[in-house]
């Protein structure tokens, strides 16, 4: 059964410097609040997995906490670019950063061999791309029955996950629902879990096309409510695209983004 | 009715798409031509998009990948390793339609870098769901402006080729393969092949069937107008 507790204390119980950690939750449901406390937390070094890192780890980035990105798809979804990402991965700042990037099929396919427990997962992908090239953990492997050659990929089992949904019960039992991302195999993954909540409730009543997480394949829960924004909880809250565009500006500017990062951190 | 260049790519790339196609969308200007085909002459396509909505109908432009709307309105909504896995890697998709930021003469698609990939001069934000999209679905078909700095004689980094594009649409004309090749096909209204070659990076060949593609319609214009102000 998880433990419901608050998100600073989740944070300091599950995420440690170094870990690689998982923040999904693909455009819709993504866990913004726990970006925030993890950088006032100020961790360090980490390995940030997610296929489309999006506002929530261009912030992260920015503030220094990631060693290593691996990822799928980079931009801003909707304006441009991260420009915190790019500033990274161009220049070195404010610390270089190592990427791993696939595409987004081969990242789902390696949350899923991750939730299910192998070693690798099998799918047709990167068909005449360079990506196999720059990306050493994109390999062929030969089909036992039919002899095709096809691309694997490895299982990715982060130290933790954190996913936000939109509310749990007392049990720590997790519903979510709207566009599900890979929210569900992310965390079946991982070592530990957290997952953050528009709120708690008594009883979890149905909702067409909601997914439950039972209580005791997470390991913690914190009530956030917002948690998501500017991304949003079906449901619960719109998406803020103003912010999305408005992120352009703040994070284009060294000396802006760090105006943000002290209000964030004070 | 007058329009700009931008609306007749639009109005262009929204034609190739049929009634019963089931096409995968990419974001921003595929996301426009299949929203605009679907309230004109293709009220049945099924539009498919990454974030795990199957026969989304938007009545508006999905702000991004994962816009709710896109799930409200969809037959049905599963994970994305579900998108990809079952649905689009067994080939039950007709046409990927794609954007892309270098598009080169052999049809292959840049979102990766500009310059060299250990040390980028720009770093673009990467693959996403295309290098599958072009390789699974039936046909591919991209949309972008037409520029020197966009349509390149080789692209600095493959990030999706596939098969490569049945048909590139731009702001200027219409590109198919012909013998490997994206050859000029059609030329909107208005636009000289001299335009055309100079906004292309390579020596462009031009069919000898050049065909001039036909001025977008008043309703054509009409419906990608009530289209944009709704979004």
């Amino acid at each position: 059964m998880a433990r419901i507790v608050s998100l600073a204390d989740a944070v300091a119980e599950l995420i440690h410097d170094g870990d690689s950690v998982a923040l999904e939750g693909f455009t819709h449901l993504i866990p913004m609040a726990a970006g925030q406390e993890i950088i006032r937390q100020r961790r360090r070094d980490l390995t940030l997995i997610r296929m489309t890192p999006d506002i929530v780890y261009d912030r992260m980035i920015g503030a220094g906490c990631a060693g290593k990105l691996i990822f799928s798809w980079g931009g801003n979804p909707g304006v441009g670019s991260l420009h915190r990402f790019r500033d990274a991965v161009e220049n070195g700042w404010p610390v270089p950063l190592e990427v791993e990037e696939h595409s987004h099929a081969g990242m789902a396919n390696r949350y899923i061999a991750g939730a299910s427990g192998l070693p690798f997962a099998v799918l047709r992908g990167y068909t005449g791309t360079d990506l196999p090239g720059v990306t050493s953990t994109i390999a062929t492997v030969t089909c036992p029955f039919t002899g095709e050659e096809l691309t694997a990929v490895p299982a990715v089992n982060p130290d933790v996950t954190v996913i936000h949904a939109q509310r749990a019960d007392r049990k720590g039992n997790v519903q979510l629902w709207g566009l599900l991302g890979v929210q569900k195999e992310a965390v079946l993954a991982a070592k530990r879990s957290l997952v953050t909540v528009e709120e708690i409730v008594d009883e979890l009543t149905p909702v067409p096309g909601a997914i439950t997480l039972p209580g005791w394949a997470v390991t913690l829960v914190a009530e956030a409510p917002n948690g998501a924004h500017p991304s949003y909880a079906q449901g619960y809250t719109e998406r803020d695209n103003d912010y999305y565009a408005q992120w352009d500006g703040i994070s284009r500017d060294r000396e802006a983004f760090g105006d943000w990062l002290a209000e964030v951190t004070a | 009715m007058s329009y700009t260049k931008d609306e007749m790519m639009s109005v262009a790339a929204a034609r190739v798409l049929t009634d019963d196609t089931r096409c995968f969308v990419g974001i921003g200007l595929p996301s426009t031509a299949a929203n605009l085909a679907r309230n004109t002459h293709a009220p049945d396509l099924v539009l498919i998009y990454e974030s795990g909505a199957l026969g989304a109908k938007p009545d508006r432009l999905p702000a991004s990948i994962g816009d709710g709307i896109l799930g409200e309105t969809a037959d049905a909504v599963v994970g994305v390793g579900e998108v990809f896995n079952y649905w689009l890697q067994p080939g039950r998709i007709d046409v990927g339609f794609l954007g892309a930021a270098q598009l080169d003469r052999h049809g292959r698609i840049n979102t990766t870098v500009v310059g060299d990939y250990a040390h980028p001069k720009v770093r673009l934000p990467g693959a996403g769901g295309a290098p599958e999209i072009a390789s699974s679905c039936k046909q591919t078909f991209v949309v972008l402006r037409h520029t020197p700095r966009a349509l390149v004689d080789r692209v600095d980094f493959v990030t999706s080729h596939g098969k490569g594009p049945a048909l590139v649409i731009t702001d200027l004309g219409e590109l198919r393969p012909v013998d490997g090749e994206l050859t000029l096909t059609a030329i909107h209204p208005g636009v000289t092949v001299e335009e055309v070659r100079a906004a292309t990076g390579w020596e462009l060949r031009v069919a000898e069937d050049l065909v001039e593609t036909e001025a977008p319609t008043e309703a054509e214009l009409t419906a990608l107008r009530e289209l944009k102000a709704r979004s």
